[in-house]
């Protein structure tokens, strides 16, 4: 969506009828729903079900449609959404579907070893700030360049695995005897890829099996465009854009300028550019052969790290170490995280499991991610209490302490406004560790003792075991 | 027959919207179901049968090379530019360093170079302090020998590949050792004298006792150009820009988290006297995990300000990326996300990449294994070393 869209361009092409039937007050509502992405015309029932509207619907639909393409690959519950994206920096709106990430089996691989990677990355889940972090896709790569084995091994992946799949060769040949597999092309795999020697091959695979296709083009973007052009003209639409991913040496530097002049272009509606991009850090595993393994998993968690932070929207990774993903999965879920919402959640005074008078009450801040910590810690360790919330205006323990907006005053209004002195037995807080040094203006300001807590809310389960005894 | 060849029409059209639009649109469709069905199912189901012959339409027959192309690079100009701040003095320039360190100067964000050549690498400080203090197992087993003596702790970062070396006087604090402004510059005297490389000086984080720290290090420092760790909007920083200005130093300016409190703050401390290639900004560095998508954000909206031409945002960025350390899956034991030996370091090298492309300039790090990455990857990423091999067709390279 360009930055120039209005609200009243929008407006002008809802049916202005304020039915309400999209959930929003009136259709001004809705537009503004639209604008800042939150809803899509589909959610208008009028506007889609009505033929007097068929036009404005359609119009609304190539005005709203972002200029990255928003290419679904699989099917059902794990279907993943690339790309959609209208900004280059995270700040000017937000970024929409994050990086998905793909791990690679092979065809020359064990059974075994096959199961045990697809269970590991469809089983992998973290749960950070509430949401959970997951893996999305298998890469079956068809290393041993005989059709019928890479079948058979997409087969077996498709049988023990229910995420989406990439198809990955460039062998027409082994791609179209995997799409032939039962059941594989039902659940739209992305294809990988289309390359200035198959792509009339390839293309017309993805036309006749319906399915997502990547055009590989490595450092060579006039190549790149001119394949992603053919095969649109051929009618295909949903396209990805491998720009290759080259590591090594000063390779690297003309990767990342590859994907920031890509993105720069697909946002500015170049033709043929506005496709999400593929990146593969797995390839640090091709030239490492006589490298530590745990060195190239190393190389290979940054510099996914910094393909995610450069706008790759699907990454494939061979590394399944967990030490390894988590540092990816968490930046991703940071880059990716909606910079319009509130980074700080309501203050006041919780209760977590079941309280009475003389419970522990302890102190944190209201910024979102310290506070989620905070109290998935606490029901971790099992421990009952109150947790009163200060308005740290969104900021950390040691950044809110250090610039004062975590003060004294804050948790004494939390205090005052809950009444909590009125129900307890005891006037006894803990105080985060890293808010140490406020501990005499706490006591002087709430007139309650306050008691140094641990450096990190993991410790408070131990902590509170060892120093409260609340009085009888 | 008019019938049927109207049919059979109308089956094509059919069969051209399916391939068109991917799914059948029958709104003005008026014809009987039943005789639909019965034209449109030999063909359809030969469409999606096994045997599926290749139905190209006319349009797509046509396409039988490969369409020529030519990529056009986009690129933007910016009005405006990041100043360029010296660390260290040379002893032609009145100090004593035996390199100088710039940094900022940027005329397009980072590692663009596409569209121009930033002028300077990013730099590598590292973090000592002027007492033993508690660190993360895996920062403090390369310095465990060095913690009671500065001038060997800052020899030794050195030897890892510090370009700059950043002591902090922890000991100052009135909480901790209380130790005097005088006994402080001391410090800073033997570190000046153990490396020849530029040194930041930071304090203990005490509002009132910084400004008088900071000062005493100013004066022991005199000459060598050194940044002085910081100023914000809580302490007296009109004494330490004037004793910046007096022994020609630097100075950070540090706000948490906040894109106007950053350029207020520099606003002020250019109204007070401060040259503008004098300052460092700090707009706080936030673990990968704990926040640091608002750092990329700020980082990336100061340096587009700058480059947009908003004076007060001109100048070069600093990121403690050794805040990674204070995320705890960087240094807590927990063998269900892998060895903290691994994590640690990795935790910290990905909190700095990402500061360094989202706009940061100068870093500061704990570990040895973060500084070495980051100095190779730096390299790479300006083209400054060989091409390396390619991989020509990853799908069977990785066996």
């Amino acid at each position: 969506m360009s930055e120039k869209l209005g609200l009243l361009s929008i407006y002008k092409l809802l049916p202005q009828t304020n039915c309400g039937q999209c959930g929003e007050a009136n259709c001004m509502a809705f537009a503004s729903r639209l604008l800042e992405r939150s809803k899509l015309p589909e959610d208008c029932p009028p506007l889609v079900k009505q033929p007097k509207y068929k036009k404005n619907y359609e119009k609304l639909a190539a005005m709203i449609a972002p200029p990255i393409r928003e290419v679904k690959i699989g099917s059902g519950e794990r279907t993943v959404k690339i790309g959609g994206e209208e900004v280059l920096y995270r700040h000017q709106l937000s970024y929409h579907n994050q990086t998905a990430i793909a791990i690679d089996v092979s065809d020359n691989m064990t059974a075994e070893e096959i199961r045990s990677r697809c269970a590991a990355t469809e089983k992998f889940s973290m749960i950070k700030m509430g949401q959970q972090m997951r893996l999305d896709m298998i890469a079956v790569r068809a290393a041993s360049g005989e059709p019928e084995r890479f079948a058979s091994t997409v087969k077996l992946v498709n049988e023990v695995c229910s995420l989406p799949l990439m198809l990955c060769s460039t062998d027409p040949a082994s791609l179209k005897a995997a799409l032939e597999v039962q059941g594989v092309s039902e659940k739209r795999p992305l294809l990988y890829a289309a390359t200035k020697d198959n792509w009339k091959e390839v293309g017309e695979l993805a036309q006749r099996y319906i399915c997502p296709v990547v055009v590989s083009s490595p450092n060579n973007l006039d190549g790149l465009v001119s394949l992603a052009s053919t095969l649109e003209s051929m009618g295909l639409k949903d396209i990805v854009l491998d720009p290759g991913t080259l590591v090594e040496g000063s390779l690297l530097k003309e990767t990342i300028n590859n994907l920031v002049m890509l993105r720069r272009s697909g946002l500015l509606k170049e033709k043929a550019l506005g496709y999400p991009l593929l990146c593969i850090p797995a390839v640090v595993w091709a030239t490492a052969e006589k490298a530590d393994p745990v060195v190239t998993a190393y190389r290979e968690s940054y510099i996914a790290s910094l393909l995610v932070n450069r706008y790759a929207d699907i990454i494939v990774m061979h590394s399944l170490d967990i030490w390894a993903v988590l540092p990816v999965v968490t930046l991703r879920q940071a880059v990716y995280t909606d910079p319009r919402k509130p980074v700080s959640v309501e203050s006041g005074v919780r209760e977590i499991g079941t309280v009475d008078e003389s419970s522990p009450v302890l102190v944190t801040t209201n910024f979102a991610l310290t506070y989620y910590t905070v109290v998935n810690d606490i029901e971790a360790s099992g421990v009952n209490c109150y947790l009163i919330v200060a308005d740290s205006e969104g900021l950390a323990v040691e950044v809110g302490v250090a610039g004062g907006q975590f003060n004294a005053t804050k948790i004494n209004d939390a205090l005052g406004v809950s009444n909590l002195a009125g129900k307890m037995n005891h006037k006894r807080m803990v105080i985060p560790g890293r808010a140490a040094r406020l501990k005499g203006d706490i006591e002087d300001t709430t007139g309650w003792e306050a008691m140094i807590g641990p450096q990190d809310s993991s410790e408070i389960g131990g902590f509170i075991k060892k120093h409260w005894d609340a009085p009888k | 027959m008019g019938e049927e060849s109207e049919s059979t029409n109308l089956v094509k059209n059919l069969l051209k919207v399916v391939q068109e639009l991917g799914e059948i649109e029958i709104d003005n469709v008026t014809l009987d179901v039943e005789q639909l069905e019965l034209i449109i199912q030999p063909i359809v189901s030969s469409m999606i049968s096994g045997a599926r012959p290749p139905q190209l339409s006319a349009k797509q027959a046509q396409i039988q090379q490969l369409l020529e192309a030519k990529y056009a690079t986009p690129l933007e100009q910016y009005p405006g530019r990041v100043v360029e701040v010296q660390l260290g003095a040379t002893r032609s320039e009145g100090g004593s360093r035996g390199s100088v360190v710039k940094i900022g100067g940027e005329r397009t964000m980072p590692f663009y170079s596409f569209e121009a050549e930033n002028p300077n690498r990013p730099a590598f400080a590292m973090d000592i302090f002027d007492m033993p203090l508690s660190l993360a197992k895996m920062v403090k087993m390369h310095y465990e020998d060095v913690m009671t003596d500065p001038a060997a702790w800052a020899k030794r970062c050195v030897e890892f590949g510090a370009d700059v070396v950043s002591l902090n006087l922890i000991s100052t604090d009135p909480l901790l050792n209380d130790t005097s402004p005088q006994t402080a510059a001391k410090t800073v005297e033997q570190v000046l004298q153990a490396v020849d490389v530029p040194i930041i000086i930071g304090g203990s984080g005490n509002k009132q006792k910084d400004p008088i720290v900071l000062e005493a290090a100013a004066s022991a420092a005199a000459g060598e150009r050194i940044l002085l760790n910081s100023a914000n909007t809580d302490n007296d920083h009109k004494r330490i820009v004037e004793a910046a200005n007096k022994y020609g130093h630097s100075v950070v300016a540090f706000t948490p988290m906040d894109v106007n409190n950053a350029k207020k703050l520099n606003k002020t401390l250019l109204s007070e006297g401060l040259p503008k290639d004098h300052i460092v900004i700090d707009p706080t560095t936030a673990a990968l995990g704990y926040g640091i998508d608002y750092t990329i954000s700020i980082m990336e909206r100061i340096k587009l300000a700058g480059l947009l031409g908003d004076e007060d945002l001109q100048m070069p960025v600093l990121a403690p990326a050794s805040n990674a350390w204070g995320a705890r899956e960087a240094w807590m034991k927990n063998e269900d996300i892998g060895p903290r030996e691994l994590r640690g370091p990795l935790w910290e090298t990905i909190t700095l990449l990402t500061a360094m492309l989202a706009g940061g300039d100068i870093f500061m790090i704990s570990h040895p294994a973060t500084t070495r990455v980051a100095k190779g990857l730096v390299q790479d990423l300006l083209g400054k070393t060989a091409k390396g091999g390619v991989v020509e067709d990853w799908v069977t390279a990785l066996g």
